[in-house]
């Protein structure tokens, strides 16, 4: 254990990366996709329809071939994204964004259809009935499939480690690179920090979604 | 569609639904022209920059661009793909039966493991083969890709198991059999068709994370469209990529279609009321659930 003691800063500040790229994702991410979501259930095929090819390309593209994209491809159209950090957020919130359109999607679809019915016969609008009573009530409902998409976001941001972002795994794999000898304990001490975040995450999923199955 | 969250449009509502579709539609189109005219403008539709595709340059015929892409790059892909996927399938079945056994202490490794492995990165597990055991590329990709699907796919099975009606292992032990034979004969079965939309979502999953193999070295798809713009020049790939990517979103989504199709035609054969609960989406209010509308596995599948 001793190594994974002395190079503890290089984890902590490995650490502190992967932190700042979930919580800026998914803070993006959560906005374009609740977005993303109202598009397509509303009234406007044009917008049913870009929602709709939105998150079918994004979800069966693997992250990598976004990150790809952005690195590799973008620059010969002339756009030349920020390097390293700010890529690696742009990647993950447009890829996360198409599973959080999901979740939220499958959060309205569970409303009972007598809500919305009533929401409509006392006289409000489209906007109106998602805004103040559809979305409010799929929130509960959401929040543990969502809690799982932010955790699915925190192991992918490991995938930045490949596009020149020092994050966890990749001051892990410096770590492991200097010490060949032990590598697997250095790559244990990653492991480590990782399910810092994800273990009590899922299981408060799992308490919430408990909570709201009791609660209907 | 018809949904609940709007009326059913009367005539002016119709009148201004379709202007809006117009509308909307027309400045989709004028945002796409002028994406096109500011790519052409970057020279992006010279033949200079596709000629790679059916006459490349340095004395290079097309065939040996297609067979390094196609060929090696997808070919190493899918085999990365195909050796994982059963080994994970069936380590992921057994790792279910093991956590669905009824004493405590042998059920606690089943769940550290399936926890243990559900809560790190793929790319974690393939530098572990990589760096930690010394293994050669193929070898660490495919163990990343079995041990995290592996987890994910004992807690698929698992749910589909909780998801059966209690009647069915009733029945099972009425008529005689013992824990295990109720276990293969009766609830497997069931979960497994249960379960197949997600267990198919899964192994799309697993393909698409097979792509992470470019990160710890090992020459697929995106590497061999890598390897291809740095041989002819930086300049090629646009449209390497836009073939390597076509060909990830033409096998993923075929899949994905396959476990829609599976999704409808599987729902009157399994048994009781919960299974087709699960297999029709719910009359919610989003209307018709569409493609890819239903529900992801353990919240492992992204």
């Amino acid at each position: 254990m001793d190594l994974i003691a002395d190079n503890l800063p290089a984890y902590l500040s490995g650490f502190r990366v992967t932190l700042q790229l979930t919580l800026l994702s998914g803070a993006f991410a959560l906005v374009w996709g609740t977005v993303l979501a109202a598009m397509r259930v509303s009234p406007l095929s044009t917008l049913r329809g870009l929602a709709v090819t939105y998150v079918e390309l994004l979800r069966n593209t693997p992250l990598t071939l976004v990150f790809f994209f952005l690195v590799f491809v973008a620059p010969q159209f002339g756009v030349l994204p920020p390097l390293g950090f700010w890529t690696a957020v742009i990647a993950l919130s447009a890829y996360t964004s198409a599973f959080v359109c999901e979740a939220v999607r499958s959060g309205i679809n569970g409303i009972p259809v007598g809500q919305a019915e009533a929401a409509r016969a006392i006289g409000l609008t489209f906007s109106q009935t998602l805004g103040l009573v559809v979305l409010p009530q799929a929130v509960r409902s959401v929040v543990p499939p969502l809690i799982n998409v932010l955790i699915a976001l925190t192991k992918n941001t490991s995938v930045a480690a490949g596009f020149a972002v020092v994050e966890l795994l990749a001051s892990g794999r410096r770590i492991a690179l200097a010490n060949p000898s032990e590598a697997t304990l250095a790559l244990v001490g990653v492991g480590l920090f990782y399910l810092v975040i994800t273990i009590p995450a899922g299981y408060l999923a799992g308490v919430l979604e408990r909570k709201v199955a009791f609660a209907r | 569609m018809s949904s609940v969250l709007y009326d059913e449009p009367g005539p002016v509502a119709r009148r201004r639904e379709r202007i809006g579709s117009v509308v909307g539609g027309l400045l989709v189109v004028a945002l796409l022209v002028l994406a096109f005219r500011y790519a052409d403008d970057r020279g992006l539709f010279g033949a200079d920059r596709w000629d790679v595709l059916y006459d490349p340059p340095k004395n290079q015929s097309a065939e040996a661009v297609w067979t390094s892409m196609v060929l090696r790059g997808l070919g190493a892909t899918l085999r990365a793909a195909a050796v994982a996927a059963p080994l994970a399938l069936v380590l992921g079945l057994l790792l279910a039966m093991w956590r669905t056994t009824r004493i405590a202490w042998l059920r606690a490794p089943a769940t550290v493991v399936i926890e243990l492995f559900r809560g790190l990165p793929v790319l974690l597990m393939m530098l572990f083969g990589l760096l930690g055991f010394g293994w050669d590329a193929f070898a660490a990709v495919v163990f990343g890709l079995t041990v995290y699907n592996m987890a994910i796919i004992a807690e698929i099975l698992r749910a589909g198991l909780a998801s059966l009606p209690k009647g069915q292992t009733e029945a099972a032990y009425a008529i005689g059999l013992s824990r295990w034979q109720t276990l293969l004969l009766v609830q497997l079965p069931q979960a497994v068709r249960t379960m197949l939309p997600s267990l198919i979502a899964q192994l799309v999953v697993l393909l698409k994370d097979s792509s992470l193999g470019f990160i710890v070295g090992y020459p697929e798809l995106l590497r061999a469209m890598q390897t291809n713009a740095q041989y002819f020049g930086n300049k090629y790939y646009v449209a390497l990529f836009l073939v390597g990517a076509g060909i990830y979103l033409v096998v993923n989504i075929s899949l994905t279609r396959l476990a829609v199709w599976l999704q409808r035609r599987g729902g009157p054969k399994t048994a009781g009321k919960v299974a087709r609960d699960v297999t029709v989406a719910p009359a919610g209010i989003g209307g018709p659930g569409g493609p890819g509308g239903f529900a992801s596995g353990a919240g492992g599948t992204v």
